[in-house]
């Protein structure tokens, strides 16, 4: 009697053991999982943005060639040029203030291109040139997929922070050391983003 | 906290919204959805038929898209949002294109875009992409004439995607004879090269001929405009839509 009463309870225990296991182990994996998928879409999001970086200088030289083009303006996208190439972000911690770190910086250069964009209005034969016409689709091009990008970022953080932020998932979350994701924010700086929409008037 | 909170609820809605914007695609699956209803029923089936043929050939889709409202999207966005969510292009390969057609009503502007799935980024650029709406596409759009229009950015796209021409001669204004001249050359080694390992076996020429033409047109093949001519037969079938291809915000448009 006393010998199989210990062996229900060890039952149980052992049972118990292994549901909570499995429960972890799914849970854990699905972390993993989410968390790779968001680091993934960063890749994106950061070869996105690198596009931009690698465009400005051809923008530069060219708009640069055109007599006494304001050198204010230019100089402006170069420092922030130089601020954005700066600002790296370790994969492993896109929380927040990260983020809107990087945000901020990419933001400065969208308006002092947005800035470019207004001046460049003043310069007809400028406009009308040919390889700064083909500059123009290319950084509309790479604003199109900053935006496109950065909306699947956001998709994909949305999910993984619902995720590891429900019950019972966040305990596993916060002992495992799943930290919460930054989104990107429809900050002013994206929407002052250069709006190349020159369409055929 | 309450800040992100918000954000979560603003990030939600947006993602409802969105998906309850962007329209279903037409069924039973098809390659041009004429939402706006612009094209009429035999110029619908033409462009099917082209696209089908093509899309049977090559797995490449290249959806025609025309809608009358863009529900507060810009072109692109619109265009970007339904590829991905039909899945246009094959999964893997996003060999998808969608082309967007919002056209001109009253005053409203009209606008076309057309969007290049990941993988078709490198045969049509953005600046091909642009140039194609605005020499192909909007100059038939001006006087109504969409099918036209329509028909000659689709004949653009599937030569650039065949390397008939390269886009640079396309963005250039280079007549595809380019193209064909080096098709001719490209033939002409192959004549050459057959005659000559064909004397060096000491076989003949002649019999050995079409063997060789055979083999270079199907080198080729893909690089032919003949090679999307279709015998026309009213019937599609086994068509299964989209293929989970993906957009990544490739692509240009334009207005008019």
């Amino acid at each position: 009697m006393n010998i199989s009463k210990k062996w229900i309870v060890a039952g149980i225990v052992v049972l118990l053991i292994i549901l909570l296991y499995t429960s972890i182990k799914g849970t854990y994996n699905n972390m993993v999982k989410k968390d790779e998928g968001v680091k993934a879409q960063w890749g994106n999001v950061e070869t996105a943005y690198q596009r931009r970086l690698d465009l400005i200088p051809n923008l530069v030289s060219t708009v640069k060639g055109y007599a006494n083009f304001e050198q204010q303006t230019l100089t402006q996208v170069i420092e922030a040029r130089a601020k954005a190439t700066s600002v790296n972000i370790n994969p492993d911690k896109l929380d927040e203030q990260s983020l809107k770190q990087f945000q901020t910086a990419q933001g400065e250069l969208s308006s002092a291109l947005a800035r470019l964009m207004v001046v460049v209005e003043q310069y007809p034969n400028l406009k009308a040139n040919e390889q700064f016409l083909n500059l123009q689709a290319q950084l509309e091009g790479t604003e199109n997929r900053i935006a496109v990008e950065r909306r699947k970022f956001n998709e994909l953080v949305q999910d993984y922070n619902s995720y590891i932020r429900s019950f019972p998932k966040n305990i596993w979350a916060s002992i495992f050391g799943f930290e919460k994701k930054g989104y990107f924010e429809a900050e002013a700086g994206a929407e002052k983003a250069p709006k190349v929409d020159f369409g055929t008037n | 906290m309450k800040r992100i909170l918000t954000l979560l609820i603003a990030v939600l809605a947006s993602l409802w919204v969105n998906a309850q914007d962007i329209p279903e695609p037409m069924s039973p699956p098809r390659l041009v959805n004429d939402f706006a209803g612009i094209l009429r029923a035999e110029e619908q089936n033409a462009l099917e038929q082209k696209l089908r043929s093509y899309h049977d050939s090559t797995s490449t889709q290249i959806y025609v898209v025309t809608v009358s409202d863009l529900r507060g999207y810009e072109p692109s966005d619109f265009a970007f949002r339904l590829g991905e969510k039909w899945g246009v292009g094959q999964k893997g390969k996003n060999n998808g294109i969608v082309i967007l057609i919002k056209p001109r009503i009253g005053n409203e502007r009209g606008r076309a875009f057309i969007a290049t799935g990941y993988g078709m980024e490198e045969v049509i650029p953005d600046v091909v992409a642009r140039q194609i709406v605005d020499k192909e596409m909007i100059p038939y759009f001006r006087e109504n004439k969409y099918y036209k229009g329509i028909d000659a950015a689709i004949n653009v796209i599937i030569d650039l995607a065949a390397g008939l021409y390269t886009a640079e001669q396309y963005s250039k204004g280079d007549s595809p004879l380019a193209g064909i001249i080096f098709l001719i050359i490209f033939f002409g080694i192959i004549f050459l090269s057959a005659s000559r390992s064909n004397r060096m076996k000491g076989g003949s020429l002649g019999r050995n001929l079409p063997f060789w033409l055979l083999m270079s047109s199907m080198g080729s093949g893909r690089g032919s405009s003949f090679g999307h001519f279709s015998s026309g037969s009213g019937s599609f079938g086994g068509f299964g839509g989209g293929g989970g291809g993906s957009f990544g915000g490739g692509g240009a448009g334009g207005s008019w």
